[in-house]
């Protein structure tokens, strides 16, 4: 997607820490982490010059149909329940390890991650997912792994 | 906790670990079967029926239609079954001894020379348990169980952990593709797809095989041969490798003879073993019921309690050749699947066809009947595409007869 320079070339460039951030590139990495949004801006909300780069802004950070806590949405139509990111998810494979981390039925749903439900895959207990939280980490199991780019975190 | 799986019959993989919510008979929920597999249980399903000559009529005019369809034939083509258990296909071979038919399924025109290599020994095979537990090289070759087999490489070939494979397939797997297009697994294979044009295969082979021996490996397509030996280079360090044999190697040689040349290489330098990636869930069963009663895989002709076995008989040369006077047709839809000029002398002789679902073939049958879904609406047992037995009962209840039930019927009306 975008990075943090894309999203400040969109933003007003004056600095003028109305954000509560002090500068606006802070305030493009803020944006990046998803901790504000474009609406906690003032000047790019109300003034009219800025109209264009605020729709635009909006448009990239708007909630996503169906996205989780981490960001993660399933295209349903695309999934068609292959296991895969299932088999590969590493905290799955650590909390399941005979059961979907060997390729079969889970023996213990309780901390999983994804699941397969009606041949799509479904995502649940998010706080295990390795992008969750404060320590997470890019990880990418779920998108390497899936032949048809069904999962995608936003 | 002690689960109740059931089987999904949606593919050769047979997969053992499907649970199912089921309500009155209605299958609400599916968990961990693929979108294959739960269409394959959830299908929609009309009335039971039987018909002749596209009109409705009861199971005992039907039966006996049928059977003196079979009666009256001379040669009658019996051909199928790959989607049928092992006690279906049983009685088929037995009916086709009664009635002196030609019995053929579709492997003749896929994968049955590959089977019958394993079958008589010809070729090191292995289980999927093994390729989970054990395998560090798989090649998917001229094959995409991604599309054809969904479940092929997170409940067996890639992904999972094996009792010998715990640390997961980053580091101690190596998954390879070699095929004319950029297919699903080919994507997974990431850096180790390698993309030979249409019926390269055979040259690709030769070439591969003078790399592992350290020859220049040379195609008169000019793969690269850097490439060529890297991937020896791969294959010879293999402590347990396995190809998975496709559609796509299969169409593109003449005969199994590269590929019995390959694995020798391989084996000579490595470990490898073959499994053939049968889609049909029961083709492989089929394969080996007819081989172990009459040596032959299919295309055999029983006449008078003798069994002959040659391309003549095959599905797509007796229709040919008009060498066959009725067909019955379980579990397939030739009019649809083979060539329009060879199908079309179906349309010239009496067909039964027994489908649990309404086909091309089915519409221009003289006897329709409409069978319960193996697998999801009757029971038994089958091989999955590994050779590896597998049980089943049915899912949920219905009133339409099993093939089983079909032909057990037929054959007592004879
Ligand atoms: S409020 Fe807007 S313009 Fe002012 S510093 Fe923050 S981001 Fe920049
Ligand atoms: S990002 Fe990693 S931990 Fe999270 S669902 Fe995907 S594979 Fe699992
Ligand atoms: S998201 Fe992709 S990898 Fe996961 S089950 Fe669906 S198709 Fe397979
Ligand atoms: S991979 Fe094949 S056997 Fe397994 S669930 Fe899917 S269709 Fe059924």
């Amino acid at each position: 997607m975008t990075n943090a320079m894309e999203l400040y070339q969109m933003l007003p460039k004056t600095n003028c820490k109305k954000c509560g951030k002090t500068s606006c590139m802070a305030f493009a990495v803020a944006l990046m982490a998803r901790e504000l949004t474009p609406e906690d801006c003032p000047p790019l909300k109300e003034e009219s010059k800025y109209r264009e780069n605020y729709e635009k802004l909006k448009e990239i950070f708007k909630p996503s149909e169906g996205a989780t806590e981490t960001g993660l949405i399933v295209h349903e139509d695309l999934c068609f329940g292959c296991g895969n990111c299932v088999v590969a998810c590493p905290p799955n494979v650590a909390n399941d390890p005979y059961g979907v981390g060997s390729g079969n039925a889970p023996r213990n749903v309780n901390k999983l991650v994804l699941t397969i439900e009606d041949g799509i895959v479904k995502a649940q207990n998010l706080e295990e997912c390795r992008r969750f939280g404060k320590n997470k980490i890019l990880c990418n199991g779920c998108i390497v792994t899936c032949p048809v780019e069904a999962i995608e975190f936003v | 906790m002690e689960k109740n799986y059931y089987v999904c019959t949606g593919c050769g993989l047979l997969c053992d670990d499907i649970e199912v919510e089921s309500e009155k008979n209605i299958i609400n929920k599916v968990y961990t079967a693929c979108r294959v597999g739960v269409a394959h249980m959830k299908e929609v399903r009309g009335e039971a029926g039987f018909r002749v000559d596209n009109a409705p009529v009861d199971e005992a005019t039907a039966i006996r239609e049928a059977a003196s369809i079979l009666k009256n034939a001379k040669n009658p083509l019996i051909f199928g079954l790959g989607t049928s258990t092992d006690e279906a296909q049983k009685l088929a071979i037995e009916l086709a001894r009664k009635t002196d038919a030609t019995l053929d399924d579709t492997s003749s025109f896929c994968l049955g020379p590959l089977v019958e290599a394993l079958l008589q020994d010809k070729i090191k095979t292995c289980t999927l348990d093994d390729v989970r537990n054990k395998a560090d090289v798989i090649i998917f070759w001229g094959a995409d169980p991604s599309d054809s087999h969904p479940r092929h490489l997170s409940k067996h070939s890639y992904f999972p952990r094996g009792s010998e494979k715990q640390r997961g397939w980053e580091e101690e797997r190596t998954a390879i593709a070699i095929d004319v297009r950029k297919s699903h697994t080919a994507k997974i294979c990431g850096n180790y797809f390698f993309q030979i044009p249409p019926e390269g295969d055979a040259e690709f082979i030769d070439a591969l095989i003078a790399a592992l021996s350290g020859k220049l490996p040379k195609t008169s397509y000019n793969y690269p041969p850097k490439k060529i030996l890297e991937l020896a280079n791969i294959l010879k360090g293999a402590k347990f490798g396995v190809i998975f044999a496709g559609l796509g190697l299969i169409y593109s040689l003449k005969d199994m003879e590269p590929v019995f040349r390959l694995m020798k290489a391989l084996n000579e330098k490595a470990n490898f073993q073959l499994v053939p990636m049968v889609g049909h869930y029961n083709m492989r069963g089929f394969n080996e019921n007819l081989y172990a009663e009459t040596g032959y895989v299919n295309r055999v002709k029983f006449e008078n309690g003798t069994v002959k076995h040659g391309p003549e008989y095959s599905v797509v040369e007796s229709l040919k050749a008009k060498t066959v006077d009725a067909a019955l047709i379980i579990g397939s839809d030739p009019l649809s699947s083979l060539p329009r000029s060879v199908s079309k002398n179906l349309l010239e002789i009496p067909v039964i066809s027994i489908d649990p679902c309404e086909t091309l073939t089915s519409k221009h049958s003289k006897v329709y009947i409409n069978t319960a879904i193996s697998g999801v609406e009757s029971g038994g047992s089958a091989t999955r595409m590994d050779g590896i037995k597998v049980s089943f009962k049915p899912v949920v209840e219905t009133a339409r007869l099993s093939d089983e039930a079909t032909l057990k019927k037929i054959m007592e009306a004879l």
